[in-house]
């Protein structure tokens, strides 16, 4: 057991080094990295109004009540900008291509998948991610809440599977760029815009929206399914409560697509030109 | 085994045929100059033989790997540098790239502090250790580039224009090292440039690529031999002069000035540069000299033109 983790740390020392560098790299310049911080908390809060206002001048939407859309809005805000600060950068890959970054990948004996997640590391965005975390503290504590070991394992899993949905949906996008010449636009659609529906309540979208951002870009899954089995709210009559439960499977699949994107992306690989 | 063998590799892009049925093999301690015209398709083949790119069709071994089936085993075994490109990390002292390209190739961090030391003081880099990157002169970075692409001592190195656009001085250093380096450890090395220079020091066999084809393989006096390439002496001399007609082993190619400058082609195999210097300069004062090496793109455009194509 000692040896197997011992194991993995050396197998990970890589990584933990690519990432390390990243750190000492933003710190260098400490003003900077302050107000960049600050930025964030800015568009936390500046999501977070979005929410306030709405909320300002009705009591429910879709279903919600303020409190139930705060939940809603600080797990997906909590997932969003967790695998915004460890693959944000993904779909940023035309970047790297054209700095020839993507060449000294390959020319490196490491999985390219996990050379471009660790190139970067957006420490700013621990700016929002507070914003999201103070946000579900509030939602958590206000809400009438049944506590149970369940609701407590639901919470954490909805964490963890969010954040892989997120960053299975960079990742889609980083597989898609190889092939389109300037795919940024076409890929935010579906990783800003699936941030944007998985902050809300699902009821607000006419049936199509709802099948689509449940069942074929599941941010459903993120926040809104998994909000309305802890608050044991009635929820969406297409997307019974237990589905909340099946986030792990959500982000499996959405993985096995993002692994199909990658990797057909890297075989198709033109080079940097020159 | 060869290090390097290729078999009838070609590779498309939308208009172009890059790599056109190339087929060739590279032996373990060779030395290998691959020139060629800009867009003869060299850059190209490096990026097949190291899986950047996916062949169209035919084969690449790699030493003895295809670089489709396992990338990851090329890069442990293969060092290479692009030089228009970086490998390094430009926001950091260069020490920190040379920690984490150690960390990468999982070297054993003794070993690969021992080895670090030894290129940095090899290649004369300690006073840029603590130098962010995007801070080094061009030929500090190249030297960094190559001791990168060293780090792991691989079998096979494979520098792509590393001389592009270095001084003398610069290009000097790295020739000088390359040839130690070889020397003590009998690395393999590719090489593209568009330097005669580059080659006459570093390799012992030279491809010419036309058109992504092979349209010379053999020895540096052998394509010399085939397109009469001729090295070029310019003389500054003190005071206007007649034309320096009648230099052994040299021709007048140009006086200018009234000859205060003339070029003298003259051939390596029959002469020297000094002889002809000191032949001059008994009947003249001489300001200034420089030596012009052959230039590759004229090279190669003989070479196309004696194989029927260019
Ligand atoms: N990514 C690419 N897309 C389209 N054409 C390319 C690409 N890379 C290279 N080419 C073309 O392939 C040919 C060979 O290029 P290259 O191998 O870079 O030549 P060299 O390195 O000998 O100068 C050129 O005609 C070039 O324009
Ligand atoms: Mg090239």
């Amino acid at each position: 057991m000692a040896d197997r983790r011992l194991d993995l740390a050396v197998r990970l020392r890589p990584y933990r080094v690519l990432l390390a560098s990243r750190a000492h790299a933003q710190m260098q310049y400490r003003t900077s990295f302050v107000t960049d911080i600050l930025g964030t908390v800015g568009v936390g809060l500046a999501e977070f109004a979005e929410v306030w206002v709405i909320f300002h001048n009705v009591d429910v939407l879709g279903g919600l009540d303020f409190t139930a859309a705060l939940l809603v809005f600080a797990l997906s805000n909590l997932a969003f900008s967790l695998a915004d600060m460890f693959v944000g950068h993904l779909d940023q890959l035309p970047r790297y291509i054209r700095a020839g970054q993507v060449d000294a990948f390959y020319v490196r004996p490491l999985p390219l998948l996990a050379q471009l997640m660790t190139s970067d590391l957006s420490l700013r965005r621990v700016g929002r991610l507070s914003v999201a975390l103070v946000a579900l503290i509030v939602a958590l504590t206000t809400a009438d809440i049944s506590w149970s070991t369940a609701t407590v394992a639901l919470i954490l899993l909805t964490i963890v599977s969010g954040t892989a949905i997120f960053s299975a949906l960079f990742t889609t996008a980083g597989g898609l760029q190889f092939f389109l010449v300037d795919g940024a636009e076409f890929t935010n659609a579906f990783t800003y815009g699936g941030q944007y529906a998985a902050q809300q309540s699902q009821q607000i979208f006419p049936d199509p929206l709802r099948i689509f951002w449940t069942f074929v870009i599941p941010t459903a899954f993120v926040a809104y399914l998994p909000a309305v089995a802890i608050l044991d709210l009635p929820g969406d009559p297409l997307a019974p409560t237990w589905l909340a439960w099946c986030t792990p499977l959500a982000a499996a699949l959405a993985w096995a697509l993002a692994g199909l994107c990658w990797r057909s992306g890297t075989r198709h690989y033109q080079g940097a030109g020159g | 085994m060869s290090i390097i063998e290729t078999r009838d590799l070609v590779r498309d892009f939308k208009r172009t045929r890059a790599v056109d049925h190339l087929t060739l093999a590279v032996e373990p301690g060779e030395a290998v100059g691959y020139i060629g015209a800009n867009g003869a398709g060299k850059s190209t083949t490096i990026k097949m033989l190291t899986g950047i790119l996916k062949p169209t069709s035919g084969t690449v071994r790699t030493c003895g790997i295809d670089p489709m089936r396992d990338r990851i085993g090329v890069a442990r075994r293969v060092g290479v540098v692009f030089g228009q490109r970086s490998q390094l990390w430009w926001d950091l002292p260069l020490r920190e790239s040379f920690g984490i390209l150690a960390a990468i190739h999982r070297l054993d961090p003794a070993a690969a502090a021992a080895r670090t030391d030894r290129l940095v003081e090899q290649l004369e880099m300690g006073p840029q250790l603590g130098t962010p990157v995007r801070s080094l002169s061009l030929g500090q970075r190249m030297r960094a580039e190559i001791a990168a692409a060293l780090l792991h001592t691989p079998e096979l190195l494979i520098l792509d224009e590393p001389t592009i656009g270095l001084d003398v001085l610069s290009k000097q250093r790295l020739r000088e090292f390359l040839v130690a380096e070889r020397r003590e450890r009998g690395t393999t090395l590719l090489l593209t440039t568009h330097d005669m220079g580059d080659i006459e020091r570093l390799c012992d066999r030279v491809l010419v690529v036309d058109h992504g084809r092979l349209a010379f393989d053999g020895t540096l006096p052998g394509l010399a031999a085939t397109v009469g390439a001729q090295r070029m002496l310019v003389i500054d001399l003190a005071e206007p002069s007649l034309d320096l007609t009648g230099v052994p082993n040299t021709t007048l190619v140009e006086s200018e000035s009234g000859g205060l400058r003339q070029r003298l082609a003259f051939d390596a195999e029959a002469t020297t540069a000094a002889a002809v210097l000191a032949h001059v300069s008994a009947r003249h004062g001489v300001r200034d000299l420089t030596i012009e090496e052959p230039d590759i793109e004229d090279v190669v455009r003989r070479i196309y033109a004696a194989s029927g194509r260019g």
